[in-house]
């Protein structure tokens, strides 16, 4: 088992990510199926309770549920409870009294996941929650670099772009750091959280310093509202000193992998020339959603039924 | 009026330097005699062997809610509440709905406490018409009213020349103009403190940098019109150090700082418990230990609460939305306790800073247990554990980032103008008691 609650992966121990990534291989081959479908999580319902809008984690998380037989029900109450006048914890209360048996809840603001799960009798799965953590896209980017590369520990990572407000980037550093890589963040200077080093990564602003021998090169989506006013000047600035192309990429090893959570920016974060040119690893970071959100799933309510034991 | 001898605890009365077994004798409302076996064959005795006598703790920074948002608060409730924590006096923030910034409502205030609060209240009132940081309010016809201080409180006076000439025009009433001070822009969005907590919780970070900046800006202003200023709730390293160095070179300047800046860090915020959201907010260890070294060499003058009780239903929210506010009158005692514990302070300095500091600073009667003063009196047990449950407390609300903890040191009674108002066995006693 890997926990109640998949809240973070900060809370995670090594031997749970590897035992997730592990399950994932196996989760991986139902998608290669005609019959894209097992009967795990039969007579089981997982919510997916969505503040924020998200279509392609809630499609993962959806589709994942329906290949292990999950009923899969999705609820999404609009992201502002000042707007409805109903808490968080009243509409986590309600959700309870309707006794699903996992909960998958993303947020805009940090906290709202671990908030819920203390007021739920299910366990629940952060799908990411402001800037604080997304663990199932850590899950699916260290499944992708060990399928790529063969391992993770003692390789190079470089996370480049808005780690400030990016919750990807903040599961990632834990994430791969337990895994034994060396992690380095890249961002001009207001977007760099304060004490990142704390995190055990280190800190650059010169794009070309965190890009050397690199193995990973992972470039994260800039908010379109950050794009200009107090955190950038504007586009044309960001994709010339920290946007990924051919000719930068070059600082990287040569045999090195471009990954982007998604959506991209084109020509923002990546050159169009290198989502042209090797869209693979992106596509597959996104298959191997999937398979990481099945094996969430399957780990953290496949166990036998408690009212049972 | 009811005799009354406290016996044979030890006296602390910072107003006297007086710090010794004695009896406090109080007649008609006032402390008539202070001295060692006293005679006072008539009187009803309480017993206060083994327990601290002091002057009643004064609160400068309390929110009382009334009028406007009587679910959380209303004076009545606020006053008991406050009793209970050892507190005879309370000023009262200007952040009613509507607005104290008008004679009226300042009136109202003190009928109000006079109907229903057992603690003394008095108003501080809006230094800009509607806290908006535009138009000053009448400040005359205000003091006369009975307010005892001027400011927007958590509506930071961001105009530097509004804030020039609310400083100026404080000397025609020569009150204080507290400065909650925070640079709304520097603060931005921010919910906890910048540092390694706001980078691992991934919410919005407020630097101790907004606090720095603006107590500077305030106390060159107050130099320079050579006017009164009171900083509220001191939390960071750079704001105790700029009050120490104003000090130094003679500005008028005094601050204050809460239990809560004194004993807990920002990692308080790491489960997301919204009664840990405050403004300003937990800061690191290092902002602590600079407020309590600040407190216990005098750069920092008073302890006050700044009680923001908040109803439930408005904590459970997320934590970006959730307003900011704890309770602060039942535990401001045993939480400052820590200080004499550690040796940081003495007894008697403590109760310096809990009542003979803050009643100078709006120069109203208390702190002081000479005898011709108001009987405004609190017995102490420094030693005592004891769990806090807010759902048992006074106040209407429960947001307290303490509720179900361990306390040591206990508010056994509080007397006001002589009348016990307060008993921890039997409570509080209802109602006004200075009608």
């Amino acid at each position: 088992m890997i926990g109640t609650d998949l809240l973070g992966i900060e809370d995670l121990e090594r031997d749970s990510i590897e035992r997730i990534l592990h399950t994932a291989e196996r989760m991986q081959e139902v998608g290669t199926r005609v019959v894209k479908k097992v009967p795990t999580l039969r007579g089981r319902t997982v919510v997916n309770l969505f503040f924020e809008p998200s279509t392609r984690t809630r499609a993962s998380f959806e589709i994942a549920g329906k290949r292990l037989s999950a009923d899969v029900v999705n609820f999404s109450p609009g992201s502002s409870s000042i707007k409805k006048a109903e808490s968080i914890l009243d509409t986590a209360r309600t959700l309870d009294a309707m006794d699903p048996d996992v909960v998958v809840v993303r947020h805009g603001v940090a906290g709202v996941p671990k908030r819920i799960a203390d007021v739920l009798a299910a366990p629940v799965i952060n799908a990411g929650d402001g800037a604080h953590e997304h663990p199932t896209q850590a899950l699916l980017d260290m499944f992708t670099v060990k399928q790529k590369k063969g391992r993770i520990d003692g390789l190079t990572i470089a996370i480049v772009g808005d780690i400030l407000h990016s919750r990807v980037a903040r599961s990632n550093i834990y994430g791969f750091t337990k895994m034994g890589a060396e992690v380095r963040i890249a961002a001009p200077p207001p977007m760099i959280p304060a004490a990142v080093e704390t995190l055990g990564v280190k800190a650059f602003t010169s794009l070309r310093e965190a890009l050397d021998g690199a193995d990973v090169v992972m470039a994260l989506r800039i908010q379109n509202e950050r794009l200009s006013g107090t955190y950038l000047p504007s586009v044309r600035e960001y994709s010339a000193t920290f946007g990924i192309d051919r000719k930068t990429l070059r600082y990287a090893k040569d045999d090195a992998i471009v990954m982007h959570p998604g959506p991209v920016n084109r020509g923002v974060e990546l050159a169009h020339d290198l989502t042209d040119h090797r869209p693979g690893v992106i596509l597959d970071q996104v298959r191997n959603g999937v398979a990481i959100r099945m094996a969430v799933l399957y780990l953290i309510s496949g166990r036998p039924d408690r009212s049972a034991e | 009026m009811t005799k009354i001898v406290i016996r044979g605890g030890r006296v602390l009365d910072p107003a006297c330097d007086r710090d010794e077994t004695a009896d406090v004798l109080i007649e008609a409302g006032r402390i008539t005699a202070v001295g060692p076996s006293l005679d006072a064959a008539d009187a009803e005795v309480v017993d206060a062997t083994g327990c601290w006598v002091a002057p009643g703790f004064v609160d400068l920074h309390t929110h009382l809610r009334e009028p406007g948002q009587e679910y959380k608060e209303d004076i009545g409730s606020g006053g008991r509440s406050a009793v209970a924590g050892g507190f005879t006096s309370i000023a009262c923030m200007a952040n009613t709905d509507p607005v104290n910034d008008d004679p009226a409502m300042t009136d109202f205030i003190i009928d109000r406490a006079e109907q229903s609060s057992p603690a003394r209240v008095y108003p501080i009132a809006a230094a800009t018409k509607g806290l908006k940081g535009e138009v000053m309010t009448e400040m005359s016809a205000l003091k006369e009213a009975g307010a005892v201080a001027f400011s927007d409180d958590g509506k930071t006076i961001m105009d530097a020349a509004v804030m020039r000439h609310v400083l100026e025009y404080s000397k025609l009433v020569e009150c204080p103009v507290i400065t909650h001070a925070e640079d709304r822009r520097l603060v931005a969005n921010g919910v906890v403190n910048e540092g390694p907590v706001s980078t691992r919780l991934g919410l919005p970070a407020n630097p101790s940098l907004a606090e720095d900046v603006m107590v500077v800006r305030d106390l060159m202003l107050a130099e320079m019109v050579g006017a009164r200023l009171h900083i509220a709730h001191v939390s960071s390293k750079g704001a105790v150090a700029a009050i120490r160095e104003a000090r130094e070179r003679g500005v008028c300047v005094t601050a204050e700082v809460t239990p809560h800046h004194l004993s807990l860090t920002d990692e308080a915020a790491l489960g997301y418990d919204t009664n840990t959201k405050v403004a300003p907010p937990l800061r690191s260890a290092a902002d602590v230990l600079a407020c309590r070294e600040g407190l216990a060499d005098g750069t920092i003058d008073a302890i006050a609460t700044d009680h923001a009780p908040h109803a439930m239903h408005e904590k459970d929210l997320e934590f970006t939305v959730a307003p900011p506010g704890l309770l602060g009158f039942e535990t401001a005692f045993a939480v400052v306790m820590d200080l004499v514990r550690r040796s940081e302070l003495s007894p008697l300095e403590l109760m310096r800073r809990m009542s003979t500091n803050p009643a100078r600073i709006i120069d109203r009667p208390g702190g002081s247990l000479a005898v011709g003063e108001p009987a405004d009196v609190v017995i102490l047990d420094p030693e005592q554990r004891w769990v806090y449950d807010p759902v048992k407390g006074y106040s209407k609300s429960q947001n307290s980032p303490w509720a179900g903890q361990e306390m040591q040191g206990r508010v056994l009674a509080t007397f006001v103008a002589g009348e016990p108002v307060y008993n921890v066995e039997t409570g509080v006693l209802t109602g006004g008691v200075l009608s």
